[in-house]
């Protein structure tokens, strides 16, 4: 019986490790025991699956998915666009990307955020696609602001766009972050800070992509998506007794 | 210098903070934006095999419940496929086996309603016993957590599945075992998860 190629072993080294007492919630909500590696089955190497039914054309577009008709939401206009590939730079096609977000003022419209910027009205801080073909995606948004929030008495979160992304198997699920090109409050923020690896936090920040802006309309950031890759030769590894 | 090899590198993993909500299930975190939010129907209403609800909390190093957790489910048909190409066979009209789940956020419960999977075949031979994927996230959780969850009315196909029996200690092959009980008629399996403590369920970095 032919195996199915496994995803590649994740890189541990730029992934941050669950315990980082710098950002304090972690230390209560971080396993302690050493994780059992897996050797990919079934259970892993697939995983959902979406589609146009899933979804609406409209809800990958922030600046009018929950505004008024004619209004829009206040803030810095942008675009976030960029591919889903996999460590093999494959374009990973037809995966489902959401993102949520704060609003120019850096106030969430959830019922737990008590900051005293105000709620948008016309933002609602959340979107989702599916990536085309060529692993594409983008989104229509404005920039979010930086926020404070109870770690350090002081910690400010740089600005942020939180991304959601699947690929072809439950082993590459990943949630992440996307940052701004020059904020200064990167460096100093102990989340940014838990990743142990200077390249892998660049690899999480957007760079301004003057060439996709629209021009009198809206800035472009660009953001690359990398998920694990697998193995394209299948090599028959059986375990005795196994 | 030998010759560079031209692979990506996965992007770093971020928590999903409190605000997860905002994002994933909206409704939650109070406001109606979507036609319809996903992972809320997991089987679809052709699937074929014992419906049962599956419960739980997941629980700090303080002893805890997590209230602002969200968890994914994977899983196979009663059949034992995966709604997938390479997911070992045909699914019925509509079974997607996938779930996305919140813990209430007064008391960190959660719950959902699905089908009893069956046994999945094995990575070499032979198959693995019926189990649940779950992937937790949640503030504090830097990168998703991946676990199973069998069942406890399965301790023959339990004490035979290839990745339970990985599992070196054997007294922790239990945190992954969730126990049946009965609720108006309706199988109910509890299944607490524990982050920290001598207790600590078994995590898998799959």
């Amino acid at each position: 019986m032919t195996q199915p190629g496994e995803f590649y072993q994740r890189d541990r080294s730029i992934q941050p490790p669950a315990f980082t007492p710098g950002y304090k919630t972690s230390v209560a909500r971080s396993p302690r025991y050493s994780m059992i590696s897996l050797q990919n089955s079934v259970s892993e190497i697939t995983g959902p699956r979406f589609g146009h039914s899933d979804i609406d054309a409209g809800d990958n577009d922030l600046l009018t998915n929950y505004a008024k008709a004619g209004e829009s939401p206040i803030g810095e206009r942008i675009i976030l666009h960029g591919r889903v590939l996999d460590e093999n730079a494959r374009p990973v096609p037809k995966t489902l990307v959401e993102i949520w977000q704060a609003n120019a003022g850096g106030r969430y419209r959830h019922k737990k955020d008590t900051y005293l910027a105000p709620i948008d009205p016309n933002f609602g801080g959340c979107g989702r696609t599916l990536t085309d073909e060529n692993g594409y995606f983008y989104f229509r948004t404005v920039k979010p602001g930086a926020y404070p929030w109870r770690n350090m008495v002081n910690n400010w979160r740089p600005a942020h766009i939180h991304v959601s992304v699947f690929g072809t198997g439950f082993a590459q699920r990943l949630i992440t972050q996307c940052y701004f090109e020059g904020d200064p409050l990167i460096p100093i923020c102990p989340i940014v800070q838990t990743i142990p690896d200077q390249g892998a936090i660049e690899q999480l920040t957007a760079k301004l992509d003057l060439n996709a802006t629209i021009p009198l309309d809206s800035i472009a950031y660009k953001f690359d998506i990398v998920l694990r890759g697998r193995r394209s030769t299948l090599f028959e590894n059986r375990l005795e007794g196994n | 210098m030998p010759q560079e090899l031209a692979y990506l590198k996965e992007s770093a993993s971020q928590t999903a903070g409190p605000y997860v909500h905002i994002g994933l299930a909206p409704g939650a975190a109070g406001f109606e934006i979507y036609r319809q939010e996903l992972g809320r129907d997991m089987t679809g209403p052709n699937a074929k095999g014992e419906r049962i609800r599956v419960e739980g909390r997941i629980i700090d190093g303080m002893g805890a419940p997590i209230k602002d957790v969200l968890l994914e489910v994977w899983q196979a048909n009663a059949d034992g496929h995966y709604a997938h190409p390479e997911g070992g066979g045909e699914v019925e009209e509509g079974f997607r086996g996938w779930g996305r789940v919140i813990s209430d956020f007064d008391t960190g419960e959660w719950g959902f309603d699905t089908v009893k999977p069956g046994a999945t075949r094995g990575r070499n031979v032979g198959t693995q016993a019926p189990h649940l994927n779950l992937w937790i996230v949640a503030r504090g959780i830097n990168i998703g957590l991946n676990t199973r969850m069998y069942f406890s009315d399965e301790a023959e196909a339990n004490a035979a599945d290839p990745v339970l029996n990985l599992i070196e200690w054997e007294n922790r092959r239990g945190t992954l075992i969730a126990e049946r009980t009965e609720r108006d008629g309706m199988p109910v399996y509890r299944f607490d998860v524990r982050l920290q403590g001598e207790d600590e369920t078994v995590f898998f970095d799959v």
